[in-house]
Order: structure tokens, then C-alpha cells, then sequence
């Protein structure tokens, strides 16, 4: 199998997993999902840092660094805001007393 | 700096694959409210594997830019979210996903010159998958940026209408492939920029025409595209962790997407096509025959404290009035005098789904008394009183009854079914979409004119009193 191939059959069977995983999620939590959903989607980070720890002495490679530079600080703004923003909003659901 | 380690490729491919069940575990504990604060912890360790395992990759010859992009990522990302005001969530999230596209077409350019300047011959598949990554990012780039501008009223919430707009996008759309082909049989640089440029383009011209009703739709979509842009940019760099992890946040927009839009009884196809909400909508709305009964709040209270039960639906308007608080204090009252009291929440109540219950759960209201709108509905024909705060379209009988509304065959709380139905409005001005509420004519409603927030402390108090 070519790795794009692989990649495809990952893709499709992912969705899958998702359409079941999602779905299970209740309504009331959507705000924070799409929270979490926004930091995990900075996954392209692992791309990122990879982009920005090019070897460097190659001809462009300064170019190569600023594009990584700016896609790793993006991606970081989503894993840290994303994580912490849907902490502090699943921190403030709680039952009624007594309830728990 | 850690070139002490080695770890096989396929060492590599089993740690990233745990982050992955991480992710997925993460997703999982937000089926309850009891798990979902684990599920977060789970996916930030998910998150924290991916990075070191990647920090630790062979391919990573120096860290200095990576050390400098996290911090300053860091420091932008925890400074706005522990500033950030809940009302503000959807623009925070719409922000965010501009973010991960614009990211998308950076990782998309740096890949494709790292491999020129390091001589490495690129594949057609590679530049395919470069060209695709660099203009779904794109799109969700400037797509999010509008959403963004509309959510934080920077521009107007109407939906922005010209002729042949239709037209000029398929044009654009086509150009774009075309562009993208010419890069993948040539690998040069202009083709690439050319097509990442239309899709900029493209992001801004498709969700301009959006209007605010469907703003709910829009950041779902746009949350899917970031998975996209994920999930593209895996192809690119041939890492099962982002295609499936892309995969997931795809679904999840996806569905959400779904959800909003069944809601609204709309399909994605007109919501992408645009054009509803604001003033253009308002011409079809039925002109009001009769007049409206007003209460005062010494009314109010009393039908509120004689109730034994009162089920009360918040709209974004409880949110821009910040009501919230007042509305607690009025249930505790209501509470102490005896009186059984429920949430009531539409699907697209707010500007994001699950934005009112992230508004009650922030003054306080426990989860288990705020229900969905399935769940409650049936409830309506036993209640007491029904107290609408700042919700307009989603309680409009006009759904269901008449036609001749935009906002026919939309599911709505069927808040007219109780006994007596009392509406705290600040005037007579139409809702979201721009339609008149057949509901303020119904003989069992009364409107109580005011802010929210004064008016629910008003209410607290003069039950206190009485």
C-alpha cells in the first residue's frame, strides 16, 4: 500500500470513530467541545515544529525558520487557549448540591 | 539536544498513536459533566505527548525557533483565556480557528521550501497534498477572520448579497484547481502562492454573505474545517497522529454543523449560500393585527410566586443584558417560596452551540435543572408559568403555524403551550433573523417591558418584599 493509501483508509476509518464519539457528547457540553476540538486541531504543531527545526545553512533555510516560527506560535496559542479556556468552562458546570 | 535518544520510526508511530486514544478519550469524557473535566486532562496529555515525542524527532535539527513559538504561544493563549469574557466564547473560538488555518498554510509553505532548499525532489502526490493543505487553511483562515469580525459586530451581522457572487465563487473555486494542478506538474513556488491567495480570497467571499441566524452553523463549520486543514496537512507530511486527530475535529464540526442546522430546519446548502437574517428577511414576516398585553413587575412576581412551576428560557439576549446572575437570585427565591423551576435551551439559543448552558453554568445554576429542548418540551403543557429572557426566534409558534415565515418548520420550545407565558423584552424590535413573534399576540402572554437584569431583580425583590 502507497502511504497515501494508508493515509486514506486512516482518514475514513477516523471519521468513523469520530461520528460515534461525537455524537455521545451531550448537548449542553457543545460550547466546550468545540473548545477542545479547537486545541486538539493544533495538532499541525507536530507539522510546525517540524518546519521550524529545519537544518539550518541551506540556501532559504531563514525563510523555512520564520514560516516555522509563526505556524508553531499559532498552533501554541490554540493548544494553551483552547485547554485552558474549556477548563475554565467545564470548572463552572456543577450539579445541584446533594446531587453528586 | 536530545540526539542521545533514538527512537525507530516505528517507536515514533506507536507514541503518537497513544496520543491519539488520548484524544479520543478526551472527546469521550465530554459525554457527561461528571467526566468531562478528566476527558480535557486527557487530551492535554495527548497534546503533551505529541510535542515531546516530536521535540525528540530526528528530523528536528534545532530548537530555538520551537522554544520561541511555544513560548510566545503560550503566553498569548493562557493570558486571553483566563481573560476572556463567557459571552464572548464564539469569537474566542472563531479567533482560534483562524489561527489553526493560518498555521495550516505556514506549515504548507515551510514544508515546500525546506524540501527545495535541502534538495530533496518533491512527488506529484506531495505537492498535491501541499496545494490542498495550503488552501483549506487558507480558507478557514479568512473564513474565521469574517466570522470573527461579525461575531464582535466589527462589521455589520447582515448578510453581505451581490449579484453573480455565486458564480464569482465556482470561478474562483475553479481557478484555484487549476492553480493548484499547474503546481503540482511544475513545483514552483508562484503556482502555490497564486492558489493559497484565491483561497484567501475564496474564505472571505464565502462567509460574508452569512448572516447572523446562522452564525451558530458558521463556527461549527469553520471548527470542522480547522480538522480539515489537520487532517490535509498529515497527508502532507505522512502522520497518521494529524490525520486522524484532523479526522476527529472534522466529525466533530461536521455533526455539529448537522445539529444547527436540523435546529434551524435549514440546510447546509442554503446556509453556505447565505442571504438569511437581518433586513432581508424581515419583509416576509406577517405585519402584527392585534396588540400586545404588557405586565408590570408587581404582576409578574406574583404570577411567578403563586406558579409551582416555572420553566424559564434564556436567549443570547439574557447574555448581552448579563442577566444571569439576577436570574439565579430570582430562582433561589422562587426556590425558597416552593417553586419548581427549569431551563429550558434550544439547540441555537446563542451564537454557539451550547452557549446558553455555558452562561447558567457560569452564575452558578447546576446542570441537572437546565434541560434540552427534547427533553422539555412535553413539560410546557403542565407549566405554570413560562418566563422568556432574551430569546425570541426559538419560542416564535409562527414555526410551526404559518407558512408564510422564514422561520417556518423550525423546531422550537413550545413555551405558548403553558399557562401563562411571560416575555421580558426590551422593545418591540424583531429577533435575530428578523421576524415578527406571533407569540407576543397569544392571550396568555404578556410582555414585561425592560432590561433583563433589571427586571429579574426586580422581580427578585419585589417577592422579597411581598
Amino acid at each position: 500500500m502507497s502511504p497515501t493509501m494508508i493515509g486514506i483508509t486512516v482518514f475514513v476509518l477516523s471519521c468513523f470513530i469520530g461520528y460515534h464519539v461525537i455524537w455521545g457528547v451531550t448537548p449542553a457540553l457543545h460550547t466546550p467541545l468545540m473548545a477542545v476540538t479547537n486545541a486538539i486541531s493544533a495538532i499541525v504543531v507536530v507539522g510546525a515544529i517540524l518546519v521550524a527545526g529545519h537544518e539550518s545553512g541551506h540556501e532559504g533555510s531563514r525563510l523555512v525558520h520564520i514560516f516555522g516560527f509563526l505556524a508553531v506560535a499559532l498552533a501554541s496559542i490554540n493548544i494553551f487557549g483552547g485547554f485552558v479556556v474549556t477548563n475554565r468552562i467545564l470548572a463552572m458546570f456543577k450539579p445541584k448540591k446533594g446531587n453528586n | 539536544m536530545f540526539s542521545q535518544i533514538q527512537i525507530s520510526p516505528d517507536g515514533f508511530a506507536a507514541i503518537y498513536l497513544a496520543a491519539t486514544v488520548f484524544f479520543i478519550l478526551g472527546l469521550k469524557g465530554l459525554s457527561s459533566p461528571k467526566t468531562a473535566l478528566k476527558g480535557n486532562r486527557n487530551a492535554m496529555i495527548g497534546m503533551t505527548i505529541a510535542i515531546v515525542a516530536t521535540l525528540i524527532h530526528p528530523e528536528v535539527r534545532e530548537t530555538t525557533w520551537i522554544w520561541a513559538g511555544l513560548g510566545v504561544g503560550a503566553v498569548i493563549g493562557i493570558a486571553v483565556a483566563l481573560k476572556i469574557d463567557m459571552k464572548s466564547m464564539p469569537q474566542l473560538v472563531a479567533a482560534l480557528h483562524s489561527f489553526v488555518g493560518l498555521a495550516a498554510v505556514f506549515i504548507a509553505a515551510g514544508t515546500f521550501y525546506a524540501d527545495l532548499s535541502s534538495g530533496k525532489p518533491l512527488g506529484g502526490a506531495t505537492l498535491f497534498e501541499l496545494g490542498i493543505g495550503s488552501f483549506i487553511g487558507a480558507i478557514t483562515f479568512t473564513g474565521s477572520l469574517v466570522a470573527f469580525a461579525k461575531l464582535q459586530e466589527l462589521v455589520s451581522s447582515n448578510p453581505l448579497v451581490f449579484r453573480g457572487q455565486h458564480l464569482l465563487n465556482a470561478l474562483l473555486g475553479i481557478a484555484m484547481f487549476g492553480f493548484t494542478a499547474q503546481f503540482v506538474m511544475s513545483g514552483e513556488a508562484a503556482p502555490f502562492w497564486v492558489l493559497t491567495a484565491i483561497a484567501l480570497g475564496l474564505g472571505f467571499l464565502l462567509v460574508l454573505p452569512i448572516g447572523g441566524a446562522d452564525m451558530p452553523v458558521v463556527v461549527s463549520m469553520l471548527n470542522s474545517y480547522s480538522g480539515w486543514a489537520a487532517a490535509a496537512t498529515g497527508f502532507t507530511l505522512e502522520n497518521p497522529l494529524l490525520i486522524t486527530t484532523g479526522a476527529l475535529v472534522g466529525s466533530s464540526g461536521a455533526i455539529l454543523s448537522y445539529i444547527m442546522c436540523r435546529a434551524m430546519n435549514r440546510s447546509i446548502i442554503s446556509v453556505i449560500l447565505g442571504g438569511f437574517g437581518g433586513e432581508a428577511a424581515a419583509a416576509g414576516a406577517s405585519a402584527p393585527t392585534k396588540g400586545v398585553k404588557s405586565a408590570s413587575v408587581e404582576d409578574a412576581a406574583f404570577m411567578l410566586e403563586n406558579a409551582s412551576k416555572v420553566v424559564i428560557v434564556p436567549g443570547y439576549g439574557m447574555a448581552v443584558a448579563q442577566a444571569q446572575h439576577a436570574i439565579k437570585e430570582l430562582v433561589h427565591t422562587l426556590n425558597a417560596k416552593g417553586v419548581e423551576v427549569k431551563f429550558a435551551i434550544h439547540p441555537v439559543a446563542g451564537r454557539m452551540p451550547g452557549h446558553m448552558n455555558v452562561l447558567l453554568a457560569e452564575s452558578d445554576i447546576p446542570y441537572d435543572i437546565v434541560f434540552e429542548m427534547e427533553d422539555i418540551n412535553s413539560d410546557f403543557s403542565s407549566t405554570d408559568v413560562a418566563l422568556v429572557v432574551g430569546a425570541n426566534d426559538v419560542v416564535n409558534p409562527d414555526a410551526k403555524t404559518n407558512k408564510a415565515s422564514p422561520l417556518y418548520g423550525m423546531p422550537i420550545l413550545d413555551a405558548y403551550k403553558a399557562k401563562q407565558v411571560l416575555v421580558i423584552k426590551r422593545s418591540m424590535k424583531a429577533g435575530y433573523a428578523g421576524v415578527d413573534n406571533a407569540l407576543f399576540y397569544y392571550d396568555n402572554c404578556s410582555l414585561v417591558f425592560g432590561d433583563a437584569k433589571a427586571v429579574c431583580e426586580n422581580l427578585t425583590k419585589t417577592m422579597l418584599a411581598g
